[in-house]
């Protein structure tokens, strides 16, 4: 065993233990931390495979922003106790159980019937201009719609939080 | 001259071949080099510090027409290392309705953060821990995990001065990443890449700030405001908040905090150095003492700044990057395209 797949071990478990971590605590800002150790522990896969730019993007948009506004969101409407914030509920867990396992199953068939042939250390050599050609040049119609969408999301919000007059 | 030029090579490659020459596999010497090299820079950011809290001491004196430390040591030199040990040997006080895990962890996480800047600041030629592809990238990607520790640290308190001052700082800080990563897209351009070893190199003949000058007014501003200085210290205003998100923090876990910040001022001051002012490149001296130089010059302007203007007021301050930085920093890249495209087009470059 390589010191490369110790490292593997140990972020992979950080990872799975975190985002257990998001579901069973008690505490729903607890849970929002946990999910940003989990995003930096994908962001930790990402580099071990060579992606260091998926890394970043991943630690920069989900670990620095996306999980603030989370937590942002979760300090402003909390107003009851902190610590019950979180709670099972006893009702849905059938359902849940079924929902969860269909979703296990529809994932492991497909991860069983993909032959993984990709190679881990063909890293390119300047992916960021690649990435900058594909979304300038052959993809720019999908990447403007996307922006468009995106900001079409952003007025409607602000939209209906002020009131449209 | 040669021999000083290499100086830190040199006994990087003494080291590493005794290492292999007892007997280390080649992995496993790239693995103690690494681990030494991470100690260098806790000494060099230690050191930095006890300088750094003493010279901003002197020159608020120096600005305020006060002494500013003097007792200890010629020119109160010592002072630091005093308030340092005072610091260690504090009670660690928790209060007792603080959501505890979060209140111990977050100055951690804090300084961390800051180290982890250090990782791709060249401190000299051929001198950085990791010349990444995307370094600046990196810098500005790991920076923004910042907020979450101030978000822990204001949260785990369970006091509202600290949560109020955590939201003011949470909310500068991301509204003022957007125009610090916009400044630095034109040298970014310019260079054509985002390893810092290259954007050095495209400075050999002329530095990036004459070329962008604008950039590197929104990078200081939006830079000051990320720091958490004055004039834009609203998150700790002392008068309003006591101390903001470390209101509830004593003796050790306070100076974390402290540490980290000054950790994170020479971090954006060497990155500005790096990417406006030439980076390590300098006649006469060696590479690595032109960086420190060039930082700590930057450094004195933060000083200078932060104590000549008053406070800025809350909203002021986030419409201020809303309305006018990010337009400004946007103008900006539109107009270094233009640039680059005239000068392509007339064959100057």
């Amino acid at each position: 065993m390589s010191i490369l797949d110790l490292v593997f071990i140990v972020t992979a478990g950080i990872t799975i233990l975190a985002s257990i971590g998001v579901v069973t605590s008690k505490n729903i800002l607890h849970s929002a931390l946990f999910l940003v150790l989990s995003f930096l522990g994908v962001a930790t896969i990402y580099f071990q495979l060579n992606a260091a730019f998926l890394g970043l993007v991943q630690i920069m948009i989900y670990a620095g922003a996306i999980s603030v506004l989370i937590i942002f969101a979760i300090m402003l409407v909390m107003s009851e106790d902190i610590n019950q914030s979180n709670l099972t509920h006893k009702k849905g867990s059938f359902i849940g159980v079924i929902v969860a396992g269909f979703f296990t199953f529809l994932v492991s068939i497909s991860i069983v019937s993909t032959k993984f042939g990709a190679v881990f250390n063909n890293a390119l050599e300047n992916p960021v201009e690649d990435i900058a050609v594909m979304l300038m040049g052959d993809f720019v119609i999908a990447f403007e719609v996307a922006a468009i969408l995106l900001l079409v999301a952003i007025v409607g919000a602000i939209i209906i939080a002020k009131g449209a007059d | 001259m040669e021999n000083v030029e290499l100086l830190f090579l040199n006994i990087a490659k003494f080291i590493f071949n005794w290492l292999q020459s007892i007997g280390l596999s080649p992995l496993w010497a790239d693995f103690v080099m690494l681990v030494i090299k991470f100690a260098c820079i806790a000494g060099i950011v230690t050191v930095n510090i006890l300088i750094l809290i003493w010279l901003e001491r002197k020159v608020s004196g120096f600005i305020q027409q006060r002494l500013g430390p003097n007792r200890l040591g010629p020119f109160g030199i010592f002072q630091t290392v005093a308030d340092a040990i005072k610091l260690l040997t504090k009670e660690d006080i928790i209060p007792s309705r603080t959501d505890k895990f979060i209140f111990r962890t977050a100055p951690i996480f804090f300084i961390i953060i800051s180290l982890m800047l250090y990782i791709v600041i060249p401190f000299g030629d051929g001198m950085q821990i990791v010349d990444l592809n995307i370094g600046v990238f990196y810098f500005l990607s790991v920076g923004s995990l910042a907020t979450i520790a101030i978000l822990m640290a204001g949260w785990g308190s369970n006091n509202k001065w600290s949560l109020l001052g955590a939201m003011r700082s949470v909310a500068q800080m991301i509204t003022y990443e957007i125009p610090l990563a916009f400044s630095l897209l034109g040298i970014i351009m310019i260079a054509g890449s985002l390893r810092m070893s290259d954007i050095i190199a495209a400075q050999s003949n002329v530095w990036f700030i004459l070329l962008q000058p604008i950039a590197f007014i929104t990078y200081f501003i939006a830079a000051t405001a990320e720091l958490n200085r004055g004039p834009f210290d609203m998150p700790e205003a002392e008068q309003e908040l006591t101390a903001g998100a470390y209101t509830e923090y004593t003796g050790m876990r306070w100076a974390l905090f402290f540490l980290a910040e000054y950790t994170n001022l020479f971090a954006v001051s060497a990155i500005a150095a790096t990417m406006f002012f030439g980076g390590w490149q300098g006649p006469f001296l060696p590479s690595w003492l032109w960086l420190p130089i060039k930082a700590y010059l930057i450094m004195m302007i933060f000083f200078w700044i932060k104590w000549t203007f008053p406070r800025i007021r809350m909203d002021h301050l986030m419409s201020f990057s809303w309305k006018v930085l990010i337009p400004i920093s946007l103008a900006n890249i539109i107009l270094t395209g233009c640039g680059i495209h005239l000068f392509r087009w007339m064959g100057w470059w």
